[in-house]
């Protein structure tokens, strides 16, 4: 990454550029690995790029960016992810 | 070397098209027309080979150069007035962002009613958007000042948007002769292009997003730094174009027979190069008046015109007028004497809407400002 | 094309100011994962100049040019000028904006560049709001929705804008949805494989805007096609494709669901439920639906 001398307003990629954003997150999805059949659906729908997909196409959830939306666990046909209160609030 | 005898709009092309822009997005309108038309015919002709984009509106020219300017090419365009106005949004955007882009602008009256002559609302309105202003009085300084635009914008001290002014039909339609120097000496002159940003997809950033107040500032106070730092060049790039071309119009101002001068007359554009042959009459009949012509309003001549005060009292003629308080020439020039000079400063508003300043009228206005007969600034001409 | 062909790679990066749930990201993920890192945005004022996050960072890991909110085309024909002038036609142009971006307020600079023929791929995410400024109508907000500008309902019915975008001929347009996620990444791949100017416009329902739970985003998007509410389509060269769903229903192979079925959920319609049935303004959304369809069918059947 090159700095770019000349005062504007540019801005430079970070992962996280505003936090881990799952703090955020009122609930929380579960993932049941025996139940899922590596679908993808999950992962392709996620809005936050936060089911990792394996290359085995096996998925793991990253609750550092996870907002909770449930959108995962609503896509699963097979019910292998559940949303679940969090506990305390944020991680 | 070449003289070409042709228009204002028409040097502005020439001048335009030997600094090589890789981008020009230009929409027409009276009286800018046969400036764009002339870059249509190099273009007809393979002399200009660049790209030249006819886009379907003057705030999408300023936006197409914005984008190409951040793509990493020098852009160009031209407008007038109401074409002026639309690009408002995007004058400040092309500033805030540092985008050295180039553009004329043909000095027109602002509507309604429409009205194609000359006044200077249309520029003097767009003072606060970052933007340096140039103002030509003469078709060798039009194609001068469009050379050095390109060198003081995309200088990495300045790194500014420059706008060069010319006077509607007076100097836009008006055939005059001009020296156009041989293309390698324009090319020497302003060198290869390098951007000091760029959209890059090998360095990936994102211009132009959300910024805090904790942050925004500094943009701001870095365009300041750039227009003070162009204030210092512009003397040192007009010096270094007269090495090569033997052409000089003046720094920020021009000064014509000021030594021994008790008064200065302070003018701009068409009325600037008028005020010359003014000067000479008045000086003529024992007079002790001299002429600074304002060539550049941003950044402001502060500390000449302290140095004018410091020698003279100051007359001030405006073309144009800010509605509920004055002429803006006439508040700025006041503003820099605040505090460092006694001079008196009087004025006078002239040749709104287009209307005649000839230079015996100038005279006129010289003369009843060094009578004592004028408090603050007055309109001229419009008594009716 | 199946789920596990798409690329693994990310251009958006996580931890971004999106609210949860939101559609704009979905797209962006899936139309990036098309583009590659061959790609320079050109963003208007929308929701998207947000989830970019603040300054000094950024969420996208390709260049992005935000520009004032009706300028996008403009700015990406100057983009697509000076790159082309460079030599960099490895380059896609890309311009992204909100239905606000390209219905209203920037369809004079997108009408131009279309007619000018710049080799680029405008693509809109239509949430059919003013998402940016807090929920305002659009031109492609929906007859009867609640917007905080259509407090009682809009009462107008929303633009065809791909009926205006088909009349400038370019050699592609498309219309996709953010719930059919091969559809969408294909409709970009096949816009970055022709010259020209591309028109890809994504429905893209918002949990806040529309009023529905925020795990519901995909859901509304495939009820708003299977009620006929929106269609996915592809015209290249000015022949006309209806695909997926959308085909079935233009070729009568399926029934269309009523449109009660779509709006019932958003709480934006809630007014046309409560506190009673408000059945004149349904049977005008349902009729206004009917009759796009026989007018699709009038126009793309093929006999
Ligand atoms: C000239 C101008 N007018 C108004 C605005 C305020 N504004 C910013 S974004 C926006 C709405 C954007 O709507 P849309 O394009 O649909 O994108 P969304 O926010 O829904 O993502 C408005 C009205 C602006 N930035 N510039
Ligand atoms: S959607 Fe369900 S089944 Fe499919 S990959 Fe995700 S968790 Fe597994
Ligand atoms: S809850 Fe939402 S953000 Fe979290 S993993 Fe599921 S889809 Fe992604
Ligand atoms: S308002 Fe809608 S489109 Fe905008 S960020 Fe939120 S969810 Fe996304
Ligand atoms: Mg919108």
């Amino acid at each position: 990454m090159k700095k770019y001398i000349v005062e504007t307003s540019l801005s430079y990629p970070k992962k996280g550029a505003m936090g881990k954003t799952g703090s955020w997150r009122v609930f929380k999805p579960v993932l049941d690995t025996k139940k899922c059949v590596k679908c993808l659906r999950c992962w392709i729908s996620c809005p936050e790029a936060s089911i990792h997909r394996e290359k085995d196409n096996s998925v793991s959830i990253d609750y550092d960016f996870c907002k909770g939306c449930g959108i995962c666990a609503n896509e699963c046909n097979v019910k292998a992810i559940v949303m679940e209160r969090e506990k305390t609030k944020g991680k | 070397m070449t003289i070409m005898i042709d228009t204002g709009n028409r040097i502005a092309a020439k001048a335009a098209v030997m600094a090589k822009p890789e981008v020009v997005a230009a929409y027409p309108i009276t009286p800018q027309t046969t400036l764009v038309e002339a870059i249509a015919e190099y273009v007809a002709r393979g002399e200009y080979k660049g790209e030249y984009i006819c886009v379907e509106s003057e705030h999408s020219a300023m936006s197409a150069c914005i984008g190409a300017s951040a793509a990493g090419s020098r852009t160009f365009t031209a407008t007038s007035s109401q074409g002026l106005l639309l690009m408002h949004e995007m004058l400040h955007w092309a500033a805030l962002a540092r985008l050295p882009v180039v553009m004329c602008n043909v000095n027109r009256v602002v509507g309604p009613g429409w009205n194609i002559w000359v006044d200077e609302n249309d520029s003097i309105s767009q003072r606060d958007t970052g933007w340096i202003q140039f103002y030509c009085s003469s078709n060798q300084e039009i194609f001068d000042t469009v050379i050095h635009a390109f060198k003081l914008a995309e200088h990495e001290k300045v790194v500014l948007p420059v706008m060069v002014n010319l006077n509607a039909f007076i100097l836009s339609h008006t055939s005059m002769p001009a020296e156009i120097p041989d293309q390698n000496v324009v090319d020497n002159y302003l060198e290869k292009y390098i951007p000091k940003w760029k959209l890059d997809i090998d360095n990936p950033t994102t211009f132009g997003n959300i910024i805090g107040p904790a942050h925004y500032y500094r943009v701001r106070r870095a365009m300041q730094d750039a227009q003070l730092n162009a204030k210092k060049l512009i003397p040192q790039i007009a010096k270094e174009w007269m090495k090569l071309s033997g052409y000089f119009h003046g720094d920020l101002l021009e000064y014509y027979k000021c030594d021994g001068a008790e008064y200065i007359l302070l003018s701009m554009g068409a009325i600037g190069a008028e005020s010359k042959i003014a000067i000479d009459e008045l000086q003529k009949a024992g007079q002790k008046i001299g002429l600074a012509r304002v060539r550049v309003i941003r950044p402001f001549p502060v500390e000449d015109i302290i140095k004018l005060g410091k020698q003279a009292d100051l007359v001030v003629i405006d073309r144009n007028i800010s509605v509920g308080l004055e002429g803006a020439l006439f508040t700025e020039v006041k503003a820099a004497l605040y505090g460092q000079s006694d001079a008196k400063a009087t004025g006078f508003i002239a040749g709104l809407g287009g209307k005649d300043v000839t230079y015996k009228d100038i005279e006129t206005m010289c003369m009843k400002s060094m009578k004592g007969k004028v408090k603050e600034q007055e309109l001229y001409g419009m008594e009716e | 094309m199946a789920l596990k062909d798409l690329p693994v790679d990310e251009c958006l990066l996580q931890g971004n100011a999106s609210c949860p749930g939101c559609p704009a990201t979905i797209g962006l993920r899936l139309v990036l994962k098309a583009l590659g890192k061959k790609t320079i945005m050109v963003v208007p004022a929308c929701c998207t100049a947000v989830i970019e996050s603040l300054y000094p960072y950024t969420s996208f890991d390709v260049p992005v040019m935000n520009i004032a909110f009706e300028a996008a085309a403009a700015g990406a024909s100057g983009v697509e000028a000076a790159l082309r002038q460079q030599g960099r036609t490895d380059i896609t142009v890309v311009a992204w904006a909100g239905d606000g971006g390209t219905y209203d307020i920037g369809l004079q600079a997108l009408s131009g560049a279309l007619e000018r023929g710049t080799n680029f791929i405008y693509i809109c995410y239509n949430n059919q709001i003013y998402s940016n400024t807090g929920i305002q109508r659009s031109g492609a907000t929906p007859f009867a929705a609640w917007t905080t500008t259509t407090v009682g309902g809009k009462t107008e019915f929303r633009k065809e804008l791909g009926e205006i975008i088909l009349a400038h001929h370019i050699p592609y347009a498309a219309q996709t949805c953010i719930s059919y996620p091969e559809d969408l990444y294909n409709k970009i791949k096949k816009a970055m494989s022709i010259k020209g100017s591309k028109y890809v416009e994504i429905l893209a329902p918002c949990p806040p805007g529309w009023r529905f739970s925020m795990d519901k985003t995909l859901e509304m998007g495939r009820l708003a096609v299977d009620t006929g509410a929106w269609s996915l389509w592809e015209c290249e060269n000015d022949v006309m494709t209806f695909n997926g769903k959308s085909k079935l229903l233009l070729e009568k192979k399926i029934e269309r669901k009523p449109i009660e079925e779509w709006i019932k959920y958003q709480g934006r319609f809630s007014h046309l439920f409560k506190p009673e049935l408000d059945e004149k303004r349904l049977q005008a959304i349902q009729e206004h639906i009917d009759h796009l369809w026989e007018r699709y069918r009038k126009c793309y059947v093929k006999i």
